[in-house]
């Protein structure tokens, strides 16, 4: 694409480049670099149910409202009243614009069976009534369609192709821009191959069925003067009128932003070695039913949003207010942010279109809302040719990086432990793969996290388990144990047995304590007691000893007494 | 052609004819000639003709649907009816005209 646009300019000096005429419908003024070709007629052909006639309305509504430029829209199908009601499901009041002199709707009604024809003719009448609306409101554009309802109308067809000829010479003289629109005819572009007289730009408008489901695709086919996207790409009718939507691949020359914002999850950002995923990464969270996905999803969105960052939530699965109430019930409220203008969602049946559509859908949804985060889930509900999948997220994923929107995407994998060919092949788009897994033991589910990849960042290697509680995520530790990773009631089981062993063990201690201290209380009741022993023996002896003093100051004085008595004089 | 006194006509027996006519061309010319030939043979004294020249006013090309020209519509006697070209083919008019059956026009 960015070859083509330096090719659209080779040089200045040349005489001025084509000029052109916006459509105003996005994408198609993207993929032609500017629009349709100024002055010019433009050819869009396409079968019956392609949305030619809505390509006209909007390219002349946008140009009036948008530019200013006063249209004539020529019908050969449908009346005046029935085109405005037809549109009027788009937003556009062709009534209030035809009342502003910025459009005028000429109804041509040819009926063959009402007509003779006797001796040569010519369009001039067309020509008259056309030159007359344009005159009228100086109209810039114009809209024939379906121009070839002239040849089943009419009859004499060499005079009308030669007429034919002379109306888009005359639109070319007119100056205005102007998109014919004709049926698709078999082994050519039109049925009545006018396309042999529209040079300057061709598109075709396709609407193809595969797997039952439909896809619009657009293509230009020439493009006289001007270069322009080759591709077929895909467009939307839808209450927002027609868009297409030139899927560029933006290639991996992105800018990439070394900011992390936070995953929702406490847990989990800890997990992480920057705490967090790197804005504009893709995550893919991958798990089996009932693990969580939406709700980690959910968690993500709801703490960009209390960052006040615009959130986009793709569902494929649930409609808006199915996520809200669930979400509700692990205590995320998402309603508030969807009140605060923050978080949009967007809910589609994968199988209402087809992947490209969907793109291309969420492309407009992305350029429309311009959020920083999205979430799609799940990617899972796409089924299809894997390839076809594969580049479709490749794109969307090369969309979001390019704007430097953090992706999250769901994807339900199988139970086994075996990792499908699809996610495979998804997984090495991501940048972060998340992995929820159902541990199963003991006769009971546990929820278990792990990190599988993180580009550009250290991760935490370990198994985590993890609860869905009535505030959100929680991580809880994982026992890791000599017996491996325990869950559950089983991990619950063993920190029980853990705490009681360690119990028995301080009861243990302490009864050797209480036994350790009664013997030093005996030991030293003994000691006490044979000290007292001590002492009352020393106590006998001084006793003695004083007794003995006693007894020989008793026998001395005897002894005195008696030698008086017997007079020893 | 006696077939002209077969023609249902209106109360009056009027027939009012308007021409549709882009300029002087050789077309309109002829046309307006070849009219005047037709109703002077098959209608003399009970028709009208208003030709109107569409670039003198284009406003009315799109109230009476005209698309190509010349276009020749019959406004009485009721139903409307359309024939274009020159009106070299004076067959053709009479049939477009309902003045004479459909079938024998070959």
């Amino acid at each position: 694409m960015t070859d083509q646009v330096s090719a659209q300019n080779p040089g200045a000096h040349k005489a001025p480049p084509l000029r052109k005429t916006p459509t105003g419908i996005a994408g198609l003024d993207a993929l032609t670099f500017g629009g349709l070709p100024e002055g010019r007629p433009t050819l869009m052909c396409g079968a019956a149910g392609c949305g030619k006639t809505l390509f006209g309305i909007t390219f002349l509504v946008k140009g009036s409202e948008d530019h200013g430029d006063p249209g004539v829209f020529m019908s050969f199908e449908e009346r005046q009243d029935e085109l405005t009601t037809n549109v009027a499901s788009l937003g556009f009041d062709l009534d209030d614009l035809i009342a502003r002199k910025k459009l005028v709707v000429d109804y041509v009604r040819l009926e063959r069976g009402e007509i003779e024809q006797a001796g040569d003719y010519d369009l001039e009448g067309l020509f008259v009534r056309l030159g007359h609306a344009i005159d009228t409101i100086g109209a810039k554009r114009v809209v024939l369609d379906t121009v070839e309802a002239l040849f089943a109308g009419l009859e004499d067809s060499a005079t009308l192709r030669s007429e034919l000829r002379r109306l888009f010479a005359f639109l070319k003289a007119k100056g205005v821009t102007a998109i014919v629109t004709a049926e698709r005819g078999e082994g050519q572009l039109t049925r009545y191959g006018i396309e042999e007289y529209v040079s300057d730009c061709v598109i075709l408008l396709d609407n193809r069925v595969i797997d039952q489901v439909t896809t619009r695709r657009l293509r230009v086919i020439k493009y006289r003067g001007s270069s322009h996207g080759t591709n077929e790409y895909p467009f939307l009718i839808d209450e927002q009128g027609v868009t297409v939507l030139p899927i560029t691949s933006a290639g991996l020359a992105h800018e990439v932003s070394s900011e992390v914002i936070s995953a929702g999850v406490a847990g989990l950002d800890a997990m992480l070695g920057r705490h967090g995923y790197y804005r504009g990464s893709s995550v893919l969270v991958s798990g089996s039913a009932g693990t969580g996905k939406s709700t980690l999803a959910a968690s993500f969105v709801d703490a960009a949003c209390a960052r006040g960052e615009r959130s986009l939530y793709f569902a494929f699965e649930e409609s808006a207010a199915q996520v809200i109430r669930n979400m509700g019930s692990v205590g995320i409220d998402l309603q508030r942010h969807r009140d605060a203008g923050l978080l949009v969602f967007e809910a589609a049946r994968p199988s209402l279109y087809g992947f490209e559509m969907h793109l291309a859908r969420m492309h407009r949804d992305i350029e429309t809302y311009n959020p920083s985060v999205i979430v799609v889930d799940p990617i899972s509900a796409f089924r299809g040719p894997a390839v076809e999948v594969n580049a479709t997220l490749l794109r969307l994923a090369d969309i979001c990086k390019s704007r430097g929107i953090t992706a999250l995407f769901t994807s339900l994998s199988s139970t086994g432990d075996a990792m499908t060919d699809g996610e495979r092949d998804v997984s090495s788009l991501m940048d972060i793969w998340i992995a929820l897994t159902d541990l199963e033991a003991n006769g009971e589910r546990n929820r278990v996290l792990s990190l599988l990849k993180a580009r550009g960042m250290s991760h935490s290697k370990q198994l985590r388990e993890y609860r869905l509680t009535d505030h959100g995520i929680e991580m809880v530790p994982v026992y890791v144990g000599p017996d491996g990773v325990l869950t559950g009631t089983a991990r619950v089981a063993q920190e029980a047995r853990e705490r009681e062993a360690e119990q028995s063990r301080q009861d243990r201690i302490t009864a050797r304590r209480r036994v350790l201290e009664r013997r030093r209380v005996a030991v030293e009741r003994q000691i006490a007691e044979l000290q007292a022993e001590l002492e009352s023996e020393e106590a006998e002896v001084t006793r003695m000893g004083e007794q003995d003093e006693v007894d020989a100051t008793n026998r001395h004085a005897d002894r005195s007494l008696m030698s008086t008595l017997r007079g020893d004089l | 052609m006696s077939a002209a006194h077969d023609v249902p006509l209106d109360d009056d027996g009027q027939v009012h004819l308007r021409l549709y006519v882009a300029g002087q061309t050789p077309k309109s010319l002829a046309a307006i000639a070849n009219l005047k030939r037709l109703c002077e043979e098959h209608l003399a004294g009970r028709y009208t003709i208003e030709v109107v020249d569409l670039q003198v006013t284009p406003q009315l090309a799109a109230g009476d649907q005209i698309v190509a020209v010349p276009t020749l519509i019959r406004r009485l006697p009721p139903p409307l009816r359309r024939v274009i070209g020159d009106l070299s083919n004076a067959e053709r008019v009479l049939v477009g005209l309902d003045m004479i059956p459909r079938s024998s026009a070959t």
